[in-house]
C-alpha cells in the first residue's frame, strides 16, 4: 500500500514475466479445485484488516474476501490457507504463483496495475492519509496545520503525500519520522510531535494504542486517495471474474438487506427478484462465473454481506471503530457500488 | 617443660575491616570516586523504583482481555493470554506435546554427553546427531501416522530454536570443512573456499532471505514452490558456515608448527593428522569466537519476518497488532527480551564452563 516500492523486484519481475508469458486462463479455478483450498496472500498483521486471534485464526476484511472466494469456489470459507507476506514479497509472491490471490492492503495504481501482470479486481477499502490530533490542539481542519510538528512512519510513501499536500496548500511543517507505528504513537502521547499521519485506517488504531484515546481525534480530511484491493495475475479472466464478483456479492447483497442470519430465507421465499438472480434462485448466473448455483449463498451464509464484514473488522462492532465514510454504499452517501446480478 | 601459649591475636581496627572499610575503599577513596558514586547512586534511585513498579507492584496480573488491565504499570495478562502463541507459534494446540517431547528428547539425549564417565561417548553422540534430528523432524513435521503440520504454521520460540540449532549444528561442520579448504595446498579446493567464504561474508543475512523469498520463486517454474522454511535454513547455514570457517581458520592458524610436524613424524596422514591432533587444539582455542558466532546466529533468527515467517519476536510483534491488544507492544518487547537474554546467557555460561573443563595449560 504505502511501502516503498521495491524497484528491484517489480524490474526482475517485469523481466521475467516478459519472458515467460502470464497465467493461463482458468488455470488458477482448476488448481484451487484440485488441491482443495485457496492460497491466500495476507499482511503480517495489520489490525481490521488481517491479523492472527489467540488461536491463530486470521481475522480481518482482507482476510474475509479470501473466506469469501473459498466459500464461492469450495463451498467451504475454512478452506484458505494464508501466507503472511511482507510488503516487499507480495507482489513476488503472486507472480510466481506462490498464492492464489493477494488480498494485502495493496492500494491500486496504475503502475501495479497495469506494469506488473497483475491486475486489481475491486476496492474492499478506500482509504487515504489522515491525521490524527490531540483535542488540546482545537485544530479541526488539516488546512489549520501550519507550522505542526508531525509524526510520519519512514518509507512510506506517507512521507511524499503529506510534503506533496502541505507544499500545495502552502503550508509548513516540521517531520519527524520513526520506524515503527508503536514509536510514532508513543511520540504523540508524549508530545514530541502535535499531528500523527498514517492511513487513515490505520490511525484509529493508533488511537487505541494511547492511553487516553478520547482525548484524540481523527481529522476528517484525506490527503490522499489509497483504494485497497485484491490482486491477482492476469491472463487469468476466469479467476479475477470470481474475486470480482465475490466482493460484488457482497455488496450486492447488503444493498438488498440480504444478511447472513436471512439469507436462507430470502433465497427461498424473497419478494425481490434481485435477490433471487444473486442468490441463484432465478437463472443461471453462477454458471457465467463457471460456479455452483448457490456460491453467492455460500459467501452470504459464512461470511457475511460486505456491510456485516467491516462492521465486525473494523466498523462499529470491533475495537477499530471506523466510521462507513467513503466505504458506505453509493446510495448512503459512499462510493461502495456494485453492477447488478443478471 | 612449660609450654608457651600465644596470645589469642588481637582482631584487626574496626576502620580496616567490614562494610564501612569496603565501602571506603572501594567507593569513597577519594572525590572523584565519591562523586561518581553519588551519581551512580542518584541515576539508580531515578531508574529502579519507577521500573519495579511498572514491572512488579503496579502491574496487572490477573484477567483476560485488555479491559482488565486497569492499573498504570505493565499487562502481564497480554503475555499470559498469548503464551502458547510466543511458544509454539500456531501449531495446532492439540499438537503442542509433540514440540514438548522434542525438546524434552533432546534434554534427555544430550544429558549422557555431560555424565564424565559414560561409557563410548564418541559412539553415543555421533549416534545421537544422526538419529535425533530425524525422530525430531518426523515429531514436528508428521508423516509416518503423526498428523502433519505445515512448517507455515510454525512459530515463536519453536521457530526461533529450530532455525537457530539447525544453523548451529548445520554451519559449524561445514565452516571447519570450509577452514580446512581455505588452508589446503590444492589449488582448485582453496580457489572455491575462498570465493564460497569471501561471498557469504560479503553480503548482509537479510538480503540472502529477501534473496531466497523474493528472487528465488522468480525463477523457479510457476507453481512450484520451496517449503519458505527450508530456504531460511539453507540461507542460515551457508551464510553462518562462512564465519565459521574465519573463526576456526584463527584457531587453526594459532598452532604453532610443531604440532603439523609433530603429527607427519608420527606417520598420521592429512585427516588423521587434522582430526587427531590439529582440529582438537584449534577447535578449543576459539571456543569464544564459535560460541560468539551462535549467539549472534540465534539473534539474528528474528530477520525472518522479512519472508514471513514468525518467530519469537515476530510473534510478538503480529499479536500486538490485534485489535484486541493493541498498546501492548512494550509488554512484549520486554517479554522478547527476556527470553533472548536468558537462552544467550545461558550459551555464554555454557561456553566458559567447556572452556575451563577443556583448559590444558594454554592460557597464560
Amino acid at each position: 500500500m504505502k511501502m516503498v516500492k521495491s524497484t528491484l523486484a517489480i524490474l526482475t519481475a517485469a523481466t521475467i514475466l516478459g519472458a515467460s508469458g502470464f497465467a493461463q486462463a482458468g488455470a488458477t479455478l482448476d488448481k484451487v479445485k484440485k488441491q482443495g483450498f485457496v492460497q491466500c496472500g495476507v499482511s503480517d498483521g495489520l489490525p481490521g484488516f488481517s491479523v492472527p486471534d489467540a488461536k491463530g485464526n486470521y481475522q480481518g476484511i482482507d482476510v474475509d474476501i479470501c473466506r469469501g472466494v473459498a466459500a464461492a469456489v469450495l463451498g467451504d470459507a475454512s478452506k484458505v490457507k494464508y501466507s503472511p507476506l511482507t510488503a516487499k514479497e507480495r507482489f513476488t509472491a503472486i507472480q510466481s504463483g506462490e498464492v492464489d490471490m493477494l488480498s494485502r492492503n495493496t492500494t491500486w495504481t496504475s503502475s501495479r496495475d497495469a506494469g506488473m501482470g497483475l491486475v486489481f479486481t475491486g476496492v474492499t477499502y478506500y482509504d487515504g492519509i489522515g491525521f490524527l490530533v490531540n483535542k488540546k490542539l482545537g485544530v479541526s481542519s488539516a488546512k489549520e496545520l501550519d507550522g505542526a510538528t508531525i509524526c510520519i512512519q519512514a518509507g512510506t510513501t506517507t512521507e511524499l503525500n503529506v510534503s506533496d499536500y502541505f507544499r500545495s496548500n502552502g503550508l509548513k511543517y516540521t517531520p519527524i519520522t520513526f520506524d515503527t507505528s508503536d514509536e510514532s504513537a508513543k511520540s504523540l502521547e508524549a508530545s514530541r510531535c502535535d499531528v500523527l499521519t498514517s492511513d487513515q485506517s490505520q490511525l484509529y488504531a493508533q488511537r487505541i494504542k494511547l492511553a487516553q484515546p478520547n482525548d484524540y481525534v481523527v481529522l476528517p480530511e484525506v490527503i490522499s486517495k489509497e483504494p485497497l484491493g485484491p490482486v491477482v495475475r492476469k491472463g487469468d479472466e476466469e479467476w479475477f471474474s470470481i474475486v470480482k464478483w465475490t466482493l460484488f456479492a457482497m455488496l450486492n447483497a447488503e444493498e438488498a438487506g440480504v444478511t447472513s442470519k436471512n439469507v436462507e430465507a430470502e433465497a427461498k421465499g424473497s419478494k425481490n427478484p434481485d435477490v433471487l438472480r444473486l442468490l441463484g434462485a432465478d437463472g443461471e448466473y453462477g454458471k457465467d462465473l463457471k460456479l455452483p448455483k448457490d456460491w453467492a449463498v455460500q459467501i452470504i451464509k459464512q461470511v457475511g454481506n460486505y456491510g456485516e464484514v467491516f462492521d465486525r473488522n473494523v466498523g462499529a462492532g470491533s475495537e477499530l471503530k471506523i466510521e462507513r465514510g467513503l466505504n458506505a454504499l453509493w446510495n448512503k452517501g459512499g462510493l461502495q457500488y456494485a453492477p447488478p446480478v443478471r | 617443660m612449660t609450654t608457651h601459649t600465644f596470645k589469642p591475636d588481637m582482631p584487626p581496627p574496626r576502620k580496616s575491616v567490614g562494610a564501612v572499610a569496603w565501602m571506603r575503599a572501594n567507593l569513597f577513596s577519594n572525590w572523584l570516586n565519591t562523586l561518581l558514586t553519588l551519581f551512580a547512586i542518584y541515576l539508580v534511585w531515578l531508574i529502579v523504583p519507577p521500573l519495579l513498579s511498572w514491572t512488579i507492584f503496579d502491574a496487572n496480573w490477573v484477567g483476560t482481555t485488555r479491559a482488565d488491565c486497569t492499573k498504570e504499570g505493565a499487562c502481564w495478562v497480554f503475555i499470559q493470554q498469548r503464551f502458547g502463541q510466543f511458544m509454539y507459534g500456531f501449531y495446532p494446540s492439540e499438537l503442542r506435546w509433540r514440540v514438548d517431547v522434542t525438546v524434552w528428547l533432546a534434554i534427555i539425549g544430550v544429558a549422557p554427553l555431560f555424565i564424565n564417565k559414560f561409557p563410548r561417548k564418541a559412539f553415543y553422540g555421533i549416534g545421537f546427531l544422526i538419529i535425533y534430528p530425524l525422530v525430531a523432524f518426523w515429531l514436528l513435521h508428521g508423516g509416518l501416522g503423526l498428523e502433519n503440520v505445515a512448517t507455515s504454521k510454525w512459530g515463536g520460540l519453536m521457530l526461533t530454536l529450530v532455525i537457530a540449532t539447525v544453523g548451529i549444528a548445520g554451519a559449524l561442520p561445514l565452516g571447519i570443512v570450509l577452514a580446512l579448504g581455505r588452508r589446503s595446498n590444492m589449488p582448485a579446493i582453496r580457489v572455491v573456499c575462498v570465493t564460497f567464504i569471501e561471498f557469504w561474508r560479503g553480503v548482509p543475512l537479510i538480503t540472502v532471505l529477501f534473496m531466497s523469498s523474493v528472487m528465488l520463486p522468480l525463477f523457479l517454474p510457476e507453481g512450484m514452490s520451496f517449503d519458505k522454511l527450508l530456504r531460511a535454513l539453507i540461507g542460515v547455514i551457508l551464510f553462518q558456515s562462512a564465519y565459521v570457517a574465519e573463526v576456526v581458520r584463527g584457531g587453526l592458524q594459532a598452532i604453532p608448527k610443531g604440532q603439523y610436524e609433530a603429527a607427519a613424524a608420527m606417520g598420521l596422514g592429512y585427516w588423521r593428522s587434522m582430526g587427531l591432533v590439529i582440529l582438537p587444539q584449534a577447535l578449543k582455542m576459539v571456543i569464544p569466537g564459535i560460541v560468539n558466532t551462535f549467539i549472534a546466529l540465534f539473534k539474528d533468527t528474528s530477520l525472518v519476518i522479512i519472508i514471513g515467517l514468525f518467530d519469537l519476536l515476530n510473534s510478538v510483534k503480529q499479536a500486538a497488532a490485534d485489535p484486541a491488544w493493541l498498546g501492548m507492544a512494550t509488554e512484549g518487547y520486554v517479554f522478547a527480551a527476556l527470553v533472548f537474554w536468558i537462552f544467550c546467557f545461558g550459551m555464554s555460561r555454557y561456553s566458559m564452563h567447556l572452556e575451563r573443563k577443556l583448559d590444558t595449560g594454554h592460557k597464560r
